[in-house]
């Protein structure tokens, strides 16, 4: 028997630190932001597809995402609306910023509460700007529900219990957990579907209040569409909104401090420069079997 | 109260590797700070089985939880078990490894503790800390060290206020020694119960498979690895053929496999395996941090790479500058000519 769910996407704009050029790094040593684009998280993308065949495969079921960042950060509720998402909420206000996972995972967490009677929390297994893993861990002990890290199917969901299958070390697990529940996604779960073309039409001039430039061409689009379209007007919640604590919000509710950041300069070798010549190879492989060290 | 712990994973009856690593690192710190080291390890039927993996790496007091349900790891109990004996046991340091257990069980310990964790730690080192706007100082923090922001730079964390200060630390990135001093070796069994709530096991593990890894990527001498430039899937096959050759393995960078050239298990670098090969050979790798950062102890690099620019020749020993499809075929070819 199928019930209709009601699933929250966790997801984060991060810079593109995969592909990461020269010009990524000022010569100062600090990240160059202009360099690097602002892209969905990779593995929040396979989160939000589970999400999606979630509410094909139970009817009724609806499917939102939640993002915490700049007014910019409203790009990804816009992404997921573009895939099948029903609705999003973007938490955005000065007191979030420096947050490290715990703070993070605190105003999630508040937002979830707000949101309510959520069935899944699923989002990706982490974020390339941090590689950390936590926050999914952490919003699951906060809401006090349980948890499935790196997962790479839901097979199926039935009678309030989910049964997924999850990458671990050097194998592969399947487990059964009641919902509620909090899930991460692991990169080796199907990728996310394109975006829908109607979808783009429909929802390309929604926007967060505060992404609104009176003075650009698409704010201005906005402002006069969402007068008949409502659902042009994405959700935009602060600390307040959420009823959050600010003193758990931010930098201030964060218990990890960077105490230094570095460039990283590594130890220049004398190297020796050969050609591709058979000469220069087979000088290469007789020098290392004749030092012994290979061979 | 106040001693360095270190969380021990278990496959069945059989210790990791990394949580040996780890009680090495965490038997220096513990030195250092003038306490002692504590172990915690949770399983079924391990008593009798896993304190001699655990004892001799200099290890004072170990914590052994045995009983049903407590394999395979399932998130809650031991959630339970950390954040009860932490309760009680006060510890300043815990270290666990940057596992799919430890990366699931860390942030939740963390959380429900309100204390600080750093994931993927490269180096973990005591020091001082002055905090600039509360104007307070620190004695004997623990330095979280950890590449940032896809490994372009390196970032020392610290949790002035919050105990434990707690880290994670990936396979191979400390290396394992028995410790050669003097320590109490005592071993506790616990009353599971008292720690662990009848609610907390409701994940029920269905099937748990466990292959032996295919490869011995961490502990071969010599690693022959490629990047994005290998061009795909099959352009690896050279690779494993020259390592096949040279008796090596294969290794490969976070862009190959990302592309799909190469299985996950096979990623070298920040968020992969860390190696210290005899002979490193990088083949169409352009040498991102994040990838250096695990292999720049390898005694001797060899580059080949298009690019006579590519970042990684900066650390190379040897950097052939040609075409992969020019010169690993050429590798082969001379190696086989000459050896023996």
């Amino acid at each position: 028997m199928t019930k209709a769910l009601k699933i929250v996407v966790l997801a984060k704009q991060v810079p593109d630190t995969r592909n990461v050029g020269k010009d990524a790094m000022t010569p100062e040593g600090t990240v160059n932001r202009a360099a690097l684009p602002a892209i969905f998280n990779p593995e929040d993308l396979n989160a939000l597809e589970q999400a999606l065949r979630l509410k094909e495969q139970n009817p009724g079921s609806t499917v939102g995402v939640l993002t915490m960042g700049p007014p910019r950060a409203g790009e990804i509720i816009r992404q997921g609306l573009f895939r099948g998402s029903d609705t999003g909420w973007l938490l955005t206000d000065r007191l979030f910023a420096g947050a490290d996972t715990l703070a993070t995972s605190y105003a999630l967490a508040t937002a979830i509460k707000k949101i309510g009677d959520v069935d899944i929390v699923i989002g990706g297994r982490q974020a390339i700007d941090g590689d950390t893993a936590q926050v999914g861990p952490q919003v699951a002990q906060k809401l006090g529900l349980n948890q499935v890290t790196y997962a790479e199917e839901i097979l199926k969901i039935e009678n309030d219990i989910a049964t997924i299958r999850r990458h671990i070390d050097g194998g592969v697990e399947t487990v059964e957990v009641p919902l509620p529940c909090v899930i991460t996604v692991n990169g080796s779960a199907a990728p996310c579907r394109p975006c829908n073309a109607k979808l783009v039409m429909k929802y390309k001039y929604a926007m967060c209040p505060l992404e609104v430039d009176a003075n650009s061409e698409c704010g201005k689009r906005n402002a006069e569409l969402s007068k008949t379209r409502p659902y042009l007007t994405l959700n935009q919640w602060s600390v307040a909104d959420v009823d959050g604590d600010p003193n758990q919000c931010g930098l201030s509710g964060s218990p990890t401090k960077v105490k230094t950041v570095q460039n990283i300069v590594f130890q220049a070798k004398e190297s020796k420069t050969l050609s591709a010549s058979d000469a220069d190879v087979e000088g290469l492989v007789k020098e290392l079997l004749d030092e012994k060290i290979i061979g | 109260m106040n001693n360095v712990f270190v969380y021990i994973e278990t496959e069945g009856t059989q210790v990791a590797e990394v949580s040996q690593e780890l009680l090495t690192k965490g038997r220096k710190l513990a030195d250092q700070l003038g306490v002692e080291l504590h172990a915690v390890v949770a399983g079924t039927g391990i008593k009798g089985k896993v304190e001699d993996q655990i004892l001799p790496y200099g290890v004072d007091k170990l914590f052994a939880f045995d009983g049903e349900g407590l394999f395979p790891y399932t998130s809650a109990p031991h959630t339970d078990i950390l954040v009860n004996l932490f309760k009680e046991e006060q510890p300043q340091i815990c270290l666990m490894g940057a596992t799919v257990i430890g990366r699931d069980l860390g942030p939740r310990v963390s959380s429900s503790l309100t204390s600080g964790l750093t994931a993927d730690c490269t180096q973990l080192e005591i020091g001082d800390f002055d905090d600039i706007k509360t104007k307070k100082h620190y004695d004997n923090l623990l330095y979280q060290i950890r590449p940032a922001f896809g490994g372009n730079i390196v970032a020392t964390i610290v949790n002035p206020e919050h105990r434990p200060q707690m880290a994670t630390v990936r396979s191979g990135v400390m290396q394992k020694a028995v410790y050669e001093g003097k320590a109490k070796n005592e071993v506790v069994y616990p009353e599971v119960s008292k720690y662990v709530s009848p609610e907390a096991y409701v994940v029920k593990v269905l099937d748990h498979h466990v292959e032996a890894a295919k490869h011995n990527l961490k502990g071969s001498p010599i690693v022959v690895a490629g990047g994005y430039g290998m061009g795909s899937k099959e352009g690896f096959d050279m690779l494993f053929e020259l390592a096949k050759v040279l008796h090596g393995e294969v290794g490969a960078s976070r862009a190959a496999v990302d592309a799909g050239f190469c299985d996950t298990d096979r990623q070298i670098g920040q968020t992969g395996v860390t190696v210290h090969p005899k002979v490193y050979i990088a083949c169409g790798i352009s040498g991102q941090i994040q990838h250096i950062a695990g292999m720049q102890d390898s005694k001797i690099i060899i580059s080949v790479n298009s690019d006579p620019d590519a970042p990684i020749n900066k650390i190379a020993d040897y950097v052939i500058v040609g075409t992969v499809e020019e010169v690993v075929p050429k590798l082969i070819k001379y190696y086989k000519q000459n050896s023996k």
